[in-house]
Protein backbone atom coordinates (compact mmCIF):
# COMPACT_ATOMS: atom_id res chain seq x y z
CA UNK A 1 0.00 0.00 0.00
CA UNK A 2 2.97 2.36 -0.47
CA UNK A 3 1.02 4.30 -3.11
CA UNK A 4 -1.83 5.12 -0.72
CA UNK A 5 -2.48 8.89 -0.55
CA UNK A 6 -5.28 9.26 2.03
CA UNK A 7 -5.22 13.03 2.61
CA UNK A 8 -5.17 14.19 -1.00
CA UNK A 9 -7.81 11.55 -1.78
CA UNK A 10 -10.15 12.82 0.93
CA UNK A 11 -9.53 16.48 0.00
CA UNK A 12 -10.05 15.79 -3.71
CA UNK A 13 -13.19 13.80 -2.95
CA UNK A 14 -14.56 16.63 -0.82
CA UNK A 15 -13.94 19.10 -3.69
CA UNK A 16 -15.83 16.78 -6.06
CA UNK A 17 -18.65 16.56 -3.51
CA UNK A 18 -18.70 20.36 -3.17
CA UNK A 19 -18.96 20.70 -6.97
CA UNK A 20 -21.91 18.28 -7.10
CA UNK A 21 -23.54 20.11 -4.19
CA UNK A 22 -23.18 23.48 -5.93
CA UNK A 23 -24.77 22.12 -9.12
CA UNK A 24 -27.78 20.68 -7.28
CA UNK A 25 -28.23 23.61 -4.89
CA UNK A 26 -27.96 26.41 -7.46
CA UNK A 27 -29.08 24.75 -10.71
CA UNK A 28 -31.03 21.70 -9.56
CA UNK A 29 -28.92 19.38 -11.67
CA UNK A 30 -27.12 16.09 -11.16
CA UNK A 31 -23.39 16.26 -11.86
CA UNK A 32 -23.03 13.30 -14.21
CA UNK A 33 -20.11 13.79 -16.55
CA UNK A 34 -21.26 11.23 -19.15
CA UNK A 35 -24.72 12.84 -19.20
CA UNK A 36 -23.27 16.34 -19.49
CA UNK A 37 -21.04 15.27 -22.40
CA UNK A 38 -23.89 13.34 -24.02
CA UNK A 39 -26.01 16.51 -23.93
CA UNK A 40 -23.29 18.41 -25.79
CA UNK A 41 -23.11 15.75 -28.51
CA UNK A 42 -26.87 15.53 -28.95
CA UNK A 43 -28.24 18.90 -27.90
CA UNK A 44 -31.88 19.19 -26.93
CA UNK A 45 -33.08 22.65 -27.92
CA UNK A 46 -30.56 25.15 -26.57
CA UNK A 47 -29.51 23.13 -23.54
CA UNK A 48 -25.83 23.21 -24.53
CA UNK A 49 -24.07 26.30 -23.18
CA UNK A 50 -24.01 25.29 -19.49
CA UNK A 51 -22.71 21.83 -20.40
CA UNK A 52 -19.81 23.31 -22.40
CA UNK A 53 -19.07 25.69 -19.53
CA UNK A 54 -18.98 22.79 -17.06
CA UNK A 55 -16.50 20.88 -19.25
CA UNK A 56 -14.44 24.08 -19.68
CA UNK A 57 -14.47 24.26 -15.87
CA UNK A 58 -13.10 20.71 -15.61
CA UNK A 59 -10.14 21.59 -17.84
CA UNK A 60 -9.63 24.86 -15.96
CA UNK A 61 -9.52 22.94 -12.68
CA UNK A 62 -6.64 20.90 -14.06
CA UNK A 63 -4.86 24.10 -15.14
CA UNK A 64 -5.37 25.69 -11.70
CA UNK A 65 -3.96 22.55 -10.09
CA UNK A 66 -0.90 22.69 -12.34
CA UNK A 67 -0.36 26.37 -11.48
CA UNK A 68 -0.70 25.79 -7.73
CA UNK A 69 1.32 22.61 -7.73
CA UNK A 70 4.03 23.94 -10.03
CA UNK A 71 4.51 20.61 -11.78
CA UNK A 72 2.64 18.87 -14.60
CA UNK A 73 -0.18 16.42 -13.93
CA UNK A 74 1.07 12.88 -13.63
CA UNK A 75 -0.53 10.49 -16.11
CA UNK A 76 0.50 6.88 -16.60
CA UNK A 77 -1.58 4.90 -19.08
CA UNK A 78 -0.59 1.26 -19.34
CA UNK A 79 -3.13 0.23 -21.98
CA UNK A 80 -1.95 -0.13 -25.58
CA UNK A 81 -3.50 2.26 -28.16
CA UNK A 82 -5.84 -0.47 -29.43
CA UNK A 83 -6.97 -1.32 -25.91
CA UNK A 84 -7.41 2.39 -25.16
CA UNK A 85 -9.75 2.74 -28.14
CA UNK A 86 -11.75 -0.34 -27.12
CA UNK A 87 -11.94 0.96 -23.54
CA UNK A 88 -13.06 4.43 -24.62
CA UNK A 89 -15.76 2.97 -26.84
CA UNK A 90 -17.06 0.72 -24.05
CA UNK A 91 -17.06 3.63 -21.57
CA UNK A 92 -18.95 5.88 -24.00
CA UNK A 93 -21.50 3.25 -25.01
CA UNK A 94 -21.88 1.77 -21.53
CA UNK A 95 -22.40 5.06 -19.70
CA UNK A 96 -25.12 6.10 -22.15
CA UNK A 97 -26.82 2.68 -21.98
CA UNK A 98 -26.56 2.59 -18.18
CA UNK A 99 -27.50 6.28 -17.76
CA UNK A 100 -24.41 7.34 -15.84
CA UNK A 101 -20.84 6.89 -14.69
CA UNK A 102 -18.77 7.23 -11.53
CA UNK A 103 -20.02 10.76 -10.87
CA UNK A 104 -23.72 10.53 -11.73
CA UNK A 105 -24.32 7.12 -10.15
CA UNK A 106 -21.41 6.91 -7.70
CA UNK A 107 -21.33 10.37 -6.13
CA UNK A 108 -24.77 11.88 -6.87
CA UNK A 109 -27.05 8.85 -7.20
CA UNK A 110 -25.93 7.27 -3.94
CA UNK A 111 -26.42 10.63 -2.18
CA UNK A 112 -29.99 10.72 -3.55
CA UNK A 113 -30.46 7.16 -2.24
CA UNK A 114 -31.34 5.97 -5.75
CA UNK A 115 -31.55 2.18 -5.87
CA UNK A 116 -30.67 2.28 -9.59
CA UNK A 117 -27.44 4.09 -8.76
CA UNK A 118 -26.57 1.69 -5.93
CA UNK A 119 -27.05 -1.21 -8.36
CA UNK A 120 -25.10 0.45 -11.20
CA UNK A 121 -22.20 1.45 -8.91
CA UNK A 122 -21.93 -2.06 -7.47
CA UNK A 123 -21.96 -3.57 -10.97
CA UNK A 124 -19.41 -1.24 -12.62
CA UNK A 125 -17.05 -1.45 -9.61
CA UNK A 126 -17.22 -5.25 -9.59
CA UNK A 127 -16.82 -5.51 -13.36
CA UNK A 128 -13.83 -3.14 -13.36
CA UNK A 129 -12.15 -5.13 -10.56
CA UNK A 130 -12.71 -8.39 -12.45
CA UNK A 131 -11.38 -6.80 -15.67
CA UNK A 132 -8.18 -5.63 -13.95
CA UNK A 133 -7.78 -9.05 -12.36
CA UNK A 134 -8.11 -10.78 -15.73
CA UNK A 135 -5.78 -8.36 -17.54
CA UNK A 136 -3.11 -8.20 -14.83
CA UNK A 137 -3.14 -11.60 -13.17
CA UNK A 138 -5.02 -14.19 -15.19
CA UNK A 139 -3.88 -13.17 -18.69
CA UNK A 140 -1.02 -10.80 -17.94
CA UNK A 141 2.44 -11.56 -16.64
CA UNK A 142 2.46 -9.81 -13.27
CA UNK B 1 -39.79 22.80 -22.03
CA UNK B 2 -36.53 22.65 -20.25
CA UNK B 3 -35.60 25.78 -18.36
CA UNK B 4 -31.90 26.36 -18.96
CA UNK B 5 -29.48 27.99 -16.60
CA UNK B 6 -28.93 30.94 -18.89
CA UNK B 7 -28.55 33.68 -16.35
CA UNK B 8 -24.95 34.85 -16.01
CA UNK B 9 -24.93 33.94 -12.31
CA UNK B 10 -26.18 30.41 -13.02
CA UNK B 11 -23.62 29.93 -15.78
CA UNK B 12 -20.86 31.23 -13.52
CA UNK B 13 -21.90 28.72 -10.85
CA UNK B 14 -21.77 25.89 -13.41
CA UNK B 15 -18.27 26.90 -14.48
CA UNK B 16 -17.18 27.10 -10.82
CA UNK B 17 -18.66 23.65 -10.17
CA UNK B 18 -16.73 22.27 -13.15
CA UNK B 19 -13.56 23.92 -11.88
CA UNK B 20 -13.97 22.46 -8.38
CA UNK B 21 -14.68 19.05 -9.89
CA UNK B 22 -11.59 19.19 -12.11
CA UNK B 23 -9.50 20.40 -9.19
CA UNK B 24 -10.83 17.54 -7.06
CA UNK B 25 -9.93 14.97 -9.71
CA UNK B 26 -6.40 16.32 -10.06
CA UNK B 27 -5.77 16.86 -6.32
CA UNK B 28 -6.85 13.26 -5.64
CA UNK B 29 -4.77 12.02 -8.62
CA UNK B 30 -7.84 10.26 -10.03
CA UNK B 31 -6.85 11.70 -13.42
CA UNK B 32 -3.95 9.24 -13.37
CA UNK B 33 -5.11 5.90 -14.82
CA UNK B 34 -2.32 4.04 -12.99
CA UNK B 35 -3.75 5.33 -9.68
CA UNK B 36 -7.26 4.15 -10.58
CA UNK B 37 -6.05 0.73 -11.72
CA UNK B 38 -4.06 0.55 -8.47
CA UNK B 39 -7.39 0.70 -6.65
CA UNK B 40 -9.17 -1.74 -8.94
CA UNK B 41 -6.29 -4.22 -8.59
CA UNK B 42 -7.47 -5.78 -5.32
CA UNK B 43 -5.21 -8.78 -5.84
CA UNK B 44 -2.04 -6.82 -6.58
CA UNK B 45 -0.33 -3.95 -4.78
CA UNK B 46 -3.64 -2.46 -3.65
CA UNK B 47 -3.99 1.33 -3.35
CA UNK B 48 -7.21 2.21 -1.43
CA UNK B 49 -7.05 5.92 -2.38
CA UNK B 50 -10.06 5.86 -4.73
CA UNK B 51 -12.26 4.55 -1.92
CA UNK B 52 -11.34 7.64 0.10
CA UNK B 53 -12.13 9.89 -2.85
CA UNK B 54 -15.61 8.33 -2.94
CA UNK B 55 -15.87 8.64 0.84
CA UNK B 56 -14.78 12.29 0.78
CA UNK B 57 -17.29 13.06 -1.96
CA UNK B 58 -20.16 11.22 -0.29
CA UNK B 59 -19.35 12.79 3.11
CA UNK B 60 -20.30 16.09 1.44
CA UNK B 61 -23.08 15.01 -0.94
CA UNK B 62 -25.07 12.67 1.33
CA UNK B 63 -25.94 15.32 3.96
CA UNK B 64 -25.99 18.21 1.46
CA UNK B 65 -28.34 16.49 -1.01
CA UNK B 66 -30.78 15.59 1.78
CA UNK B 67 -30.94 19.24 2.85
CA UNK B 68 -31.14 20.66 -0.69
CA UNK B 69 -33.85 18.25 -1.85
CA UNK B 70 -36.07 19.36 1.04
CA UNK B 71 -36.32 22.75 -0.67
CA UNK B 72 -39.11 23.46 -3.18
CA UNK B 73 -36.64 24.40 -5.89
CA UNK B 74 -32.97 25.20 -6.45
CA UNK B 75 -31.69 28.76 -6.04
CA UNK B 76 -31.69 29.76 -9.72
CA UNK B 77 -34.09 27.33 -11.38
CA UNK B 78 -37.81 26.73 -11.14
CA UNK B 79 -37.43 23.01 -10.38
CA UNK B 80 -34.99 20.16 -9.81
CA UNK B 81 -33.94 18.11 -12.85
CA UNK B 82 -33.72 14.60 -11.42
CA UNK B 83 -33.80 11.19 -13.12
CA UNK B 84 -37.31 9.77 -12.97
CA UNK B 85 -36.61 6.12 -13.77
CA UNK B 86 -36.86 3.67 -10.88
CA UNK B 87 -36.38 0.30 -12.51
CA UNK B 88 -33.25 -1.78 -12.32
CA UNK B 89 -33.47 -3.06 -15.87
CA UNK B 90 -31.22 -4.80 -18.36
CA UNK B 91 -30.04 -1.52 -19.88
CA UNK B 92 -28.85 -0.21 -16.51
CA UNK B 93 -27.00 -3.40 -15.62
CA UNK B 94 -25.70 -4.06 -19.15
CA UNK B 95 -24.47 -0.49 -19.42
CA UNK B 96 -22.73 -0.72 -16.05
CA UNK B 97 -21.01 -3.99 -17.11
CA UNK B 98 -19.73 -2.43 -20.36
CA UNK B 99 -18.66 0.76 -18.59
CA UNK B 100 -16.89 -1.19 -15.84
CA UNK B 101 -15.03 -3.26 -18.43
CA UNK B 102 -13.80 -0.17 -20.26
CA UNK B 103 -12.93 1.57 -17.00
CA UNK B 104 -10.86 -1.44 -15.90
CA UNK B 105 -9.10 -1.78 -19.27
CA UNK B 106 -7.81 1.81 -19.40
CA UNK B 107 -8.29 3.18 -15.88
CA UNK B 108 -10.21 6.13 -17.30
CA UNK B 109 -13.81 7.18 -16.79
CA UNK B 110 -15.50 10.23 -18.35
CA UNK B 111 -14.62 12.90 -15.75
CA UNK B 112 -10.89 12.23 -15.48
CA UNK B 113 -10.64 11.65 -19.24
CA UNK B 114 -12.14 15.05 -20.09
CA UNK B 115 -10.17 16.81 -17.34
CA UNK B 116 -6.82 15.42 -18.44
CA UNK B 117 -7.37 16.43 -22.08
CA UNK B 118 -5.57 19.56 -20.94
CA UNK B 119 -2.30 17.63 -20.66
CA UNK B 120 -2.43 16.96 -24.44
CA UNK B 121 -1.55 13.33 -23.69
CA UNK B 122 -2.18 11.38 -26.91
CA UNK B 123 -3.67 8.32 -25.18
CA UNK B 124 -6.22 10.46 -23.35
CA UNK B 125 -7.30 12.14 -26.59
CA UNK B 126 -7.58 8.72 -28.24
CA UNK B 127 -9.71 7.51 -25.33
CA UNK B 128 -12.02 10.55 -25.44
CA UNK B 129 -12.51 10.30 -29.22
CA UNK B 130 -13.36 6.59 -28.86
CA UNK B 131 -15.68 7.44 -25.93
CA UNK B 132 -17.51 9.99 -28.09
CA UNK B 133 -17.67 7.32 -30.80
CA UNK B 134 -19.31 4.94 -28.30
CA UNK B 135 -21.85 7.58 -27.33
CA UNK B 136 -22.65 8.34 -30.97
CA UNK B 137 -22.95 4.60 -31.70
CA UNK B 138 -25.36 4.20 -28.79
CA UNK B 139 -27.44 7.09 -30.04
CA UNK B 140 -27.47 5.71 -33.60
CA UNK B 141 -28.24 2.12 -32.69
CA UNK B 142 -30.59 2.43 -29.74
CA UNK B 143 -32.35 5.74 -29.87
CA UNK B 144 -33.48 5.90 -33.48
Amino acid sequence: MENFTPYSALLGGALIGAAATLMLWVNGRITGISGILGGVLFPAQTDTLWRILFIAGLLSGAIVYTLINGSPIELQIQATPLLTIVAGFLVGFGTRLGSGCTSGHGICGIARVSKRSFAATAVFMTTAIITVFLVRHALGDS
Amino acid sequence: MDIRPNQPLALASVFLAGLLFGLGLTVSAMVNPAKVVGFLDLFGNWDPSLALVMAGGLAVTIPAFQLILKRDKPLLESRFFLPTSNDIDRRLIGGAVLFGTGWGLAGLCPGPALTSLVTLNGSVWLFVLAMIGGMVFHRTVLEN
